[in-house]
């Protein structure tokens, strides 16, 4: 099953390589990763998505505990939560008839047209993993040329929250 | 406050994390330490002969003492000859600090000569590694170093230090910080009280308990309370290869080693266990034997104090995470107030039943092997000469193979720390230096390596240090001409096929090598030499000894689990299986 887990790291030089690292030692695989400083500048939060067990999820987590340079792990999966990811998609658009039904599933999927040139519709989509999936695959035969995406960053809903 | 460059910054730190010995070796990167070094006497550096040497001396010295070792080394190839050395000491959870040069700064990764990104290389094999870039830092790097390498589960660190950190012409203030605290960082030590009256109730309710106990119980001096814990409910105990010594092997409770070479009593009371108490043990993969088959009956009640360690490989029932001491403390207090004691009738016929065991198929009521006779010296009858002789009061540390295995099961340890094996990582060329590391911590008690000529040539360099530091180790060689344990595996799983295990006729004249590297070489060859040669080797109390005895080459060790079986699934010699 599909987990998002939460890492509240210290923003120094070697801790990401040594929690990118620690997946590669152990087998366990990485779907997603995105990290950047928080609004305390000494510290990291990084969302990660991988496929796992109960047993290997727990193993994980517990892990990333055991890396020096962790403050806090959470496994969101296991309790409600928000998930997002940005995505910019650039695709072919050059006749009229493709260009209307392209903004027109931009609209659906409340995305925005960022970029425009003869040949070319640039759209930017934010949405949990799923929406993002459903999009590409409703323009896939219109023709895509390239795909950027974020990965998940993600955060409980309610009052909890991570932080030193 | 003290102005001071980078490099002799290093050295006051070390001194000042109570440090009295590293072993290392010089090289351009290391060269502005090792003149700070050079200018003082606090500190004593010891120069091996190979980085893995240092790196096991220093290791074999923290095992003996439980104080953290440290090496130097250069950068580049200095820093890649040490990561055998860590990495054995990392699989084994023993405290080092190893200290890297680097090349300085504005090199790095410009491919400089002598460059090796020794944080990246180092990464999977480290508790946790620093890259130092200004020595302002140095002091507080080096003290949260010795902090992370000797709490929680221990293991090594590693500080890399580019060179023009070290800079002599660039001095700062110096101060020692009186105290480390790392928000990132709080091992914990108490276990959860809850869990452990869980943990006390299901032990005392046992009808057929074993404790298992291993290597944490040494690395964090439970031993008494283990000894205590066990003796006052009766209950018997198995040490694994990296606990040995924590429970005293000649005690009647005391049912061996357990796993791929253990006894029959200790394999087969753990199959048939309804608790298991581990302590500091980790259900490593040559204790368990088939994960699918292990202990059906048992509930299981685990100690450790790393949390990824419980539940890894066996699902644990009442998991507890806390250091060995204080948990066992609690559960003794525990015990005391539930006044509840152990079912006296069931623990009795358990005994029985263990007693039986033992009677029938134990290597300590009788001798499961041929007897030495003339020019056939039996290995186990090697080792049983050197308990002889040393009073079982000797540190033995050992190579990989056979021979260490027939020390791990032979050699009876009443005491921790005694018994200094690479379990973990099963490092060959681990013992001369291991055994310098011990001798230089102990230089009066009797020290002796338990190698194979396979193993000895990992690091036989060594006997150089030996001489310059008087450290009159004595090596007890059980050359059977060949990668023993190499070959004991191809005769029960290729059909005799020995692909690259034997060298019979290019083995040098250890005798010789020995003497000239000015040591005593002792050469044994009959059983009835065997005795008092071994006597005559520890009477030479101030030199190192090489004693090369010619063991059986055909020698296997037994009891061995039986691949893809359960724990109690034993071959018991070459024909007869459990
Ligand atoms: C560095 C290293 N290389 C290879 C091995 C694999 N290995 C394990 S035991 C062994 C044979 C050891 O031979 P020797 O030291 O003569 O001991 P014996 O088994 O003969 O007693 C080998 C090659 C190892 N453990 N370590
Ligand atoms: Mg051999």
């Amino acid at each position: 099953m599909k987990r998002i887990i939460s890492i509240l790291l210290e923003n120094e030089s070697g801790a990401l390589s040594r929690v990118v690292g620690l997946f590669a030692q152990r087998g366990y695989n990485i779907d997603t990763l995105t990290v950047a400083p928080t609004d305390d500048d000494t510290l990291s939060r990084l969302t990660l998505t991988t496929q796992s067990d109960d047993q290997m999820a727990e193993q994980i987590v517990k892990q990333l505990h055991k890396l020096i340079d962790t403050i806090k792990v959470v496994d969101l999966t296991v309790g409600s939560h928000i998930e997002r990811e940005l995505m910019l998609v650039k695709i072919k658009a050059s006749d009229a008839e493709v260009r209307a039904e392209l903004k027109s599933c931009v609209e659906i999927f409340r995305g925005h047209v960022v970029d425009v040139t003869a040949s070319t519709y640039t759209v930017q989509l934010t949405g949990d993993s799923d929406k993002l999936d459903a999009f590409i695959d409703a323009v896939r035969e219109i023709g895509i040329m390239e795909v950027v995406r974020t990965g998940v960053s993600g955060i409980a809903r309610g009052d909890k929250f991570l932080r030193v | 406050m003290e102005h001071l460059s980078g490099g002799e910054i290093v050295i006051c730190a070390l001194k000042d994390a109570g440090v009295k010995h590293v072993w290392g070796y010089p090289g351009g990167a290391a060269l502005h330490i090792y003149d700070a070094l050079y200018r003082q006497e606090d500190v004593e550096h010891l120069l091996v002969r190979h980085e893995q040497a240092a790196v096991h001396a220093a290791d074999g010295f923290s095992r003996a003492t439980g104080e953290v070792g440290t090496a130097l080394v250069t950068s580049g190839p200095g820093a890649t000859n040490a990561i055998t050395g860590i990495a054995t000491a990392y699989m084994d959870s023993i405290p080092l600090v190893v200290i890297s040069g680097q090349v300085p700064k504005i090199k790095i990764g410009q491919d400089a000569f002598q460059e090796t990104d020794m944080v990246g290389v180092s990464r999977p094999i480290v508790k946790h590694s620093f890259l130092v870039t200004q020595a302002e830092d140095i002091a507080e790097t080096i003290a949260k170093a010795y902090y992370i390498a000797s709490t929680g589960r221990p293991g090594p660190v590693v500080v890399d230090i580019p060179k023009d950190v070290t800079d002599p012409n660039y001095k700062v203030p110096y101060e020692w910080p009186a105290n480390i605290k790392m928000r990132s960082y709080q091992p914990t030590n108490k276990g959860h009280r809850g869990q452990l009256k869980r943990a006390v109730k299901t032990l005392l309710s046992a009808k057929k308990p074993v404790i298992y106990s291993g290597g944490g119980v040494i690395l964090d001096n439970a031993s008494d309370q283990l000894i205590e814990l066990a003796q006052r409910l009766n209950y018997p105990v198995t040490n694994t290869l990296m606990g040995l010594g924590a429970y005293p092997a000649t005690d009647r409770q005391f049912i061996g080693m357990l796993g791929m070479h253990g006894t029959y009593e200790a394999n087969t009371a753990m199959h048939e266990s309804d608790v298991i108490f581990a302590v500091g043990a980790r259900f490593d993969d040559r204790v368990t034997n088939d994960l699918d088959k292990f202990c059906p009956h048992a509930t299981i009640i685990h100690i450790d104090v790393d949390p990824t360690s419980i539940s890894k490989n066996i699902n644990a029932h009442i998991p507890v995470v806390g250091t060995c001491t204080s948990v066992l403390n609690e559960m003794l207090s525990i015990a005391d107030d539930m006044a509840t004691e152990p079912d006296a009738e069931a623990i009795k016929d358990w005994w029985a039943r263990i007693d039986q065991w033992r009677a029938d198929k134990g290597i300590y009521t009788a001798n499961r092997y041929e007897p030495s006779v003339g020019d056939i010296i039996k290995p186990q009858d090697a080792i049983k000469a050197l308990y002889k002789a040393t009073d079982g009061n000797a540190y033995v540390t050992s190579d990989v193979g056979q021979h260490q295995m027939f020390a791990a099961q032979y050699y009876l340890f009443d005491k921790p720390r005694r018994w200094i094996n690479s379990g973990g990582l099963g490092t060959m060329g681990f013992g001369l230096p291991a055994a310098m590391g011990v001798q230089l911590a102990f230089p009066d008690a009797q020290v002796a390596c338990v190698t194979g000529e396979g193993s000895i040539q990992m690091c036989i360099q060594e006997l150089s240090t030996c001489s310059q530091y008087n450290l009159p180790v004595k090596i007890i060689n059980l050359n059977n001409s060949a990668l023993g344990m190499v070959r004991q595996w191809q005769d029960m799983n290729y059909s005799s096929r020995y692909s690259q295990s034997l060298y019979e006729d290019s083995l040098p004249d250890f005798v010789a090598l020995a003497e000239a590297y000015g040591h005593v070489g002792m050469k044994v060859t009959r059983y009835e030499d065997l005795e008092e040669k071994m006597r005559e080797c520890f009477a030479l109390k101030d030199r190192t000894v090489f004693m090369d005895i010619c063991v059986d080459k055909s020698e296997h060790v037994y009891p061995m689990q039986i691949p893809g079986g359960a724990m109690g699934d034993l071959f018991l010699n070459k024909s007869e299986k459990t």
